[in-house]
């Protein structure tokens, strides 16, 4: 025991004295990879350890332009006043994420949705299972009212969610629109994806959505949507990093892939970024940081799938090298152009 | 203690000081505590008040509280679903928790043997320890199916306009049901300490006057202890209002006001918890502090409603527990 005190009374401060600490905060909904992220980095770098507190991507925002963190999360972009409270910083795409139909009829298996009766069913104007707009392209629907689930809480996934509606129904983005919350037309609310996850399971004829992650988790049935090209696709980590192939992504990397074209592209998916100061002032955090998210792009993808994220589409993380490069630690660039 | 000290104090008639120091330092230092607490409540109101204020000039305070539409994309906020919905599940908790903490705690103090008395409060007092987010979940899992299936079809053929629309489970009802569990532990065993303190001559008076048992409790032991069974329902009360997970988990969280106890709603404390950690822009979450305060004013007013009734109907001696 005395042997134990002594060995800790060692260790620590050594420890304390060697280890860089770098602190972020914000999206809950990359919180699980980014965890694994930050242990297997730190099991491969003893000399840096970092945390992070999943409080949402709003709060990560918040922090970030209060520089009270080393980095902030976003799953959605930051909006335009809010970029001009945060002079300089930058979006890094991680990995991304898509959001999933889910729903709970009886008898029905392979539920198909095009846009328009998806929009249709969230407005609240699509109120049977069998109503012949959703006949047309699926068969044996019962004759159940169809009750809609949504988030309650402020979320990047109702964001993306709506995002998607507004695009593809004008009457949407008239109505509601897109956001984090929006008014909805119908149904009922559940906090957090298990809140809606328990609306769905438990009542005949519920539609939904939550992130793909939580519905393969819950085993919970899926649509399969209608994307811009005219083909039903299943909702997979394939089909949603097929999404980000064809995008014209901007410098700053604020963009929308929802509807993207593609032939497989599944058509309700998103990135979610990191946020960090272009130049950074704390030189040896600084340096940690940037190296640490050159390994996230690259190593890092590798463990994204077997945590139901997509990983980037190559060509997107040899645009986000360029990006790191041009990072800057007081004034000077730190990763070389090797990598 | 501060009894004591008094007593203490009396013969020395104060003028010595070295006793009246002790005195002084104890009057102070309770004071400063005291004061303490109203400090908090005022930086409280004062800190959601600064956040609010900029919102309600914005939205205009009438406009605010009046209106029905909360849209955030369109930044339109009003405040009048939430504290519908808080009135409404409060008051449906109170009508199912009051006649059964009162009638508990009646039989438990007046009929029940003493060692029932024991078992039985034991779980009671239990009750009030269980995490508000347990009960959340119990009531999403367990109460709300039981709900859409046998009870309110059931309640739906009284064609009661309070039991109409379509059965979901989610909504008024279930919120003010798992409210009612919530604040019944509260409420009985305030009841039972009240109804402890009734003088056992009353009682006996009655009884020698030839009344039965019912009559008793009816003329002596429940109007003497009215003012306390009120205290303890303003505590239960005071639950009720503020319970966020419970309320927030079963409500539905639709911010629209209907009639009927199946419909979804929304709280004041369900909504400020759901939208504040991703509210964007100053003037949502000045919304959702005004919120916090129309909350706030809801609490001090119905308490103060409360404490006059207690003293209108007062005959008895008073002995608010609250």
């Amino acid at each position: 025991m005395t042997k134990l005190i002594l060995a800790l009374l060692i260790a620590f401060p050594a420890v304390a004295a060697d280890t860089l600490s770098i602190t972020g905060a914000g999206a809950t909904f990359p919180a699980p990879l980014y965890s694994k992220w930050f242990s297997d980095y730190n099991k491969a770098h003893p000399e840096v350890q970092i945390n992070y507190q999943a409080i949402g991507s709003g709060g990560g925002i918040k922090q970030i332009t209060e520089k009270t963190v080393d980095f902030g999360a976003s799953d959605a972009p930051m909006t335009e006043d809010e970029m001009k409270k945060a002079a300089g910083i930058q979006h890094i795409p991680t990995v991304m994420g898509a959001v999933v139909v889910v729903y709970n009829a009886p008898g029905v298996k392979n539920l198909k949705l095009t846009p328009e009766t998806l929009a249709l069913i969230f407005l609240g104007k699509i109120t049977k299972w069998n109503d012949p707009a959703l006949a047309k392209n699926n068969q044996g629907l019962p004759d159940t009212v169809i009750s809609v689930a949504h988030r309650s809480d402020g979320s990047g996934t109702t964001s993306v969610f709506t995002d998607y509606l507004a695009k593809v129904s004008p009457e949407w983005k008239s109505g509601p629109g897109a956001g984090k919350s929006v008014s909805w037309p119908a149904g009922l609310g559940g906090k957090g994806n298990d809140g809606v996850t328990g609306i769905v399971k438990q009542t005949e004829g519920s539609i939904g959505y939550v992130e793909l992650a939580y519905a393969n988790e819950n085993k919970l049935e899926m649509a399969e949507l209608k994307n811009k090209d005219g083909h039903f696709v299943k909702p997979s980590l394939e089909s949603v990093s097929e999404a980000a192939a064809k995008v014209e992504v901007p410098e700053d990397y604020r963009v929308s892939i929802t509807d993207s074209s593609g032939s497989g592209a599944y058509p309700i998916a998103a990135f979610t970024y990191l946020l960090v100061y272009r130049d950074q002032a704390d030189a040896a955090k600084g340096a940690a940081l940037l190296k640490f998210i050159s390994w996230a792009e690259h190593e890092g993808q590798k463990s994204a799938a077997s945590l139901d994220y997509s990983p980037l589409p190559h060509a997107l993380t040899k645009k986000v090298d360029a990006t790191l490069r041009k990072m800057t630690v007081q004034g000077k660039p730190v990763l070389a152009a090797g990598k | 203690m501060g009894e004591v000290a008094a007593r203490h104090a009396e013969p020395s008639g104060g003028r010595s000081s070295r006793t009246n120091l002790p005195d002084r330092a104890w009057a102070v230092s309770l004071t400063v505590f005291g004061a303490a607490v109203l400090v908090v409540a005022g930086v409280i109101v004062g800190a959601l008040w600064f956040v609010a204020a900029p919102a309600v000039k914005t939205l205009g305070l009438w406009n605010f509280v009046g209106s029905r539409q909360w849209d955030v994309t369109r930044d339109l906020y009003g405040a009048l679903p939430f504290i519908y919905g808080t009135l409404v599940t409060s008051a449906v908790a109170l009508i199912i928790a009051l006649p059964v903490s009162v009638g508990l705690a009646v039989f438990l103090t007046e009929m029940a043997p003493a060692r029932l008395r024991v078992v039985v409060s034991f779980p009671i007092s239990l009750l009030a320890g269980i995490p508000s987010v347990v009960y959340g979940l119990w009531g999403l899992f367990v109460l709300v199916p039981l709900l859409r299936k046998p009870i309110e079809p059931w309640l739906a053929r009284t064609h009661f306009p309070l039991f109409s629309g379509a059965p979901i489970g989610l909504g008024y009802l279930a919120a003010g049901v798992i409210l009612a569990i919530m604040i019944l532990p509260t409420i009985t065993t305030i009841s039972i300490e009240v109804l402890r303190t009734v003088p056992g001559s009353l009682r006996e008076a009655a009884l020698a006057l030839g009344a039965t048992r019912w009559e008793a409790i009816r003329i002596a032991v429940l109007p003497y202890s009215r003012a306390g069974i009120v205290g303890a329902t303003i505590l239960g009360l005071g639950r009720a209002l503020g319970e966020t997970m419970a309320v927030t988990m079963v409500i539905g969280n639709s911010p629209t006001i209907s009639a009927s106890l199946f419909a979804p709603g929304y709280s004041l404390p369900a909504v400020i918890a759901n939208e504040f950690a991703e509210a964007s822009g100053s003037l949502q979450t000045g919304a959702l502090a005004a919120l916090g305060l129309i909350l706030f004013a809801v609490t001090l007013l119905l308490n103060v409603i409360a404490r006059l009734l207690v003293r209108v109907s007062q005959k008895g001696p008073a002995r608010v527990a609250a």
